[in-house]
């Protein structure tokens, strides 16, 4: 197994929501409750789940948007949740983050050279008289041409900004990058642009990918293993074939039988889930899918299924399988 | 025949020019039928929904065609007649369920509204009316939700609640601009489930706005595909998904990694962008973009033809070129 470059041990973040009149948290809102895993040098790690399972909490965590309550990040082996602000500012150039909205993520009275340029400048990487041919080195890289350097985001569609936040992101030779639906806001024909670009970026430039999608699709076709999240916690994770040959887990059987296939003689024996994902605020006790769960016993509700190995590289917590 | 749009042509008068979001389009609905509409963003498909339903705001405008239901021009209706048919027998889902309801209203308000104007119930029995389509449309202890405020509510919910209410006054013909796109697989899965039920228990028919090829391959009977304000194809499903003939559908299926498909081999791609509505080539829409394009097709819009009820526009099926597919 190659080497890993990023290490979560028991990763949590809690945003107090409402406190008593001495201060003390009443409610707690538990957006990612425990997580364990690990990206090694050179995968695609795939992470999906529902609207609030706390994936996207997760990735800006790795990037230091959010500063995790409880768990560890070790990144080349150091742990990142030891170190002081200014310490740990230095390793924000080797995580990077491409957001989801395109139109929300860029300055819109910066040009577009100027975005890209920003990151070089501030990190110090070039002397100032390279930076310039560096940006449009990184321009060409994505697929933009280097007359679109001083034009403005608004002058750009969905998928062009998308590629100039990709530039962005690794304007700072990042060892990983963060990537948070990278493709949901775009359009069929642009998505397979921005994916294949970002497969033959990670080729070229050795990259690692954390990448977070609900898109069952578009995870499986970059990915190399796959983790699935549901209310702040992993229930599966396995190489990419494995999980979606075999997944073990009800909620990731639910999550598959649910995409639509495009295939109109082929049409799936479909698990249709009862209800909503409950809030995280007050998450059912027990397995927090067990009041969704088709094949939910008594014990569901009773205590917390261990997440344990199942075969090599496929992780479940289930106890079904306990 | 529910519903006959003839040769429906929708204008937007900006300043720099004159933009045809639906340009020259023509199609049926049958009773009981899914007609799904798909296309990219700028294709024209949520404008052709907007334009049936009166629903156009300055500056658009219809500019010429006929849209038919019943026989009935429903584009030479008055405001008043056209809120006679609006909302009874032809309602509306749209595609933000967080934006569509009014959030100082209660679920129940909102559905009664309509139920009272239409089916002319006393209060009483719209409430019940109300209480009962919240729970066909599957609201677990609807009687208490129906006082809820739709913030109260998580997003699949509220989708249910105007899914309830466009169904409130069986409706004949149900639009469905992109009913699951802001909602998550398990919850998208859900809602299509419900709208086929529908159709199975009323035998209302459908016009389903998309842009999502698995979509349209579950729930429609026929499909449409819209680029630039343009029908460039349609068939039946089966045939459709089977057999696609222009090279924009057979590019977007293409473009889809496939849930089934093992290998890691890269995504086709359809080149370039939509391009902009101000500056359309001459000639087909899709030639700046299509790997098929010949010289013909940037100088020549290329017609929609029937070839056995499989339509197309594309010169690569002209018959007096002697097309060679």
């Amino acid at each position: 197994m190659s080497e890993v470059l990023m290490d979560i041990q028991n990763l949590a973040k809690h945003f107090v929501i409402d406190t008593n009149f001495l201060g003390k948290p009443v409610s707690v809102l538990k957006a990612v409750d425990g997580v364990s895993f690990s990206i090694n040098q050179g995968e695609a790690f795939g992470l999906v789940g529902e609207s609030g399972c706390g994936k996207t909490t997760l990735g800006k965590i790795l990037v230091n948007l959010y500063r995790p309550t409880n768990g560890k990040l070790i990144f080349e082996g150091k742990d990142l949740t030891g170190l002081n602000e200014e310490q740990r500012r230095s390793y924000c150039k080797d995580i990077q983050m491409i957001f989801q909205d395109p139109y929300a993520s860029l300055n819109p009275k910066m040009t577009i050279g100027d975005i890209i340029a920003e990151p070089i400048i501030i990190n110090g990487l070039l002397p100032r008289n390279q930076v310039e041919e560096r940006v449009i080195y990184l321009l060409n890289c994505v697929g933009l041409a280097r007359h679109q350097r001083n034009r403005y985001p608004h002058e750009f569609s969905g998928g062009q900004r998308q590629r100039v936040g990709i530039a962005r992101a690794l304007a700072v030779e990042p060892k990983l990058i963060v990537c948070d639906e990278p493709v949901s806001a775009l359009d069929v024909s642009i998505q397979a642009q921005v994916l294949n670009l970002l497969s033959d970026l990670k080729e070229e430039f050795g990259l690692t990918y954390l990448f977070i999608a609900h898109g069952l699709n578009v995870v499986k076709h970059i990915s190399d293993r796959v983790g699935v999240m549901y209310l702040g916690k992993l229930v599966e994770i396995a190489p990419k074939k494995e999980l979606y040959s075999n997944p073990l887990h009800p909620y990731t059987q639910a999550l598959l039988s649910a995409i639509p296939v495009i295939n109109p003689e082929k049409k799936m024996e479909r698990i249709i889930l009862e209800g909503d994902v409950p809030s995280p605020i007050n998450p059912p006790a027990g397995c927090r899918f067990s009041s969704r769960c088709f094949k939910a016993q008594e014990k569901c509700k009773l205590s917390e299924p261990i997440f344990k190995e199942v075969s090599p590289g496929h992780l479940v917590a289930c106890h079904l399988f306990e | 025949m529910l519903l006959e749009v003839k040769n429906l042509t929708t204008e937007f008068k900006l300043k720099r020019g004159i933009v045809k979001a639906v340009d020259d389009i023509s199609f049926t609905i049958d009773k009981g039928e899914i007609l799904a509409i798909v296309g990219e963003s700028g294709s024209g498909k949520s404008v052709t929904s907007l334009s049936i339903m009166g629903l156009l705001q300055n500056p658009g405008r219809i500019s010429g065609g006929q849209i038919l239901y019943k026989s009935q021009d429903l584009s030479k209706l008055s405001k008043k007649e056209l809120q006679k048919l609006r909302g009874n027998q032809i309602s509306m889902i749209f595609q933000e369920p967080m934006t569509s309801l009014n959030p100082v209203w209660r679920i129940k308000d909102q559905i009664m509204e309509s139920i009272m104007l239409h089916m002319k119930l006393s209060k009483k029995e719209a409430l019940a009316r109300t209480i009962e389509m919240l729970e066909t449309v599957g609201i677990p202890s609807a009687a208490q939700r129906a006082n809820d405020y739709p913030h109260q509510m998580s997003g699949g919910m509220r989708q249910r609640v105007m899914t309830a209410m466009a169904l409130a006054c069986d409706p004949e013909l149900l639009i469905a601009d992109e009913p699951t796109t802001a909602l998550d697989v398990t919850i998208q899965a859900q809602i299509l489930e419900l709208i086929y039920q529908m159709r199975e228990k009323f035998h209302m028919a459908v016009m389903l706005i998309t842009h999502d090829l698995g979509v349209v391959s579950e729930a429609a009977d026929r499909v449409i595909v819209m680029y630039c304000g343009k029908i460039m194809e349609e068939a039946d499903v089966k045939t459709l998904f089977n057999h696609p003939m222009h090279p924009y559908t057979i590019g977007l299926m293409q473009s889809i990694p496939q849930i089934d498909d093992d290998s890691d081999k890269r995504l086709y791609m359809i080149k370039g962008m939509v391009p902009n509505p101000l500056d359309m080539p001459k000639g087909c829409p899709f030639s700046d973009r299509c790997d098929q394009s010949m010289e013909r097709c940037t100088q020549e819009m290329p017609q929609l033809q029937d070839l056995g009820g499989h339509k197309v526009r594309c010169f690569l099926y002209d018959a007096k070129e002697g097309g060679s597919k």
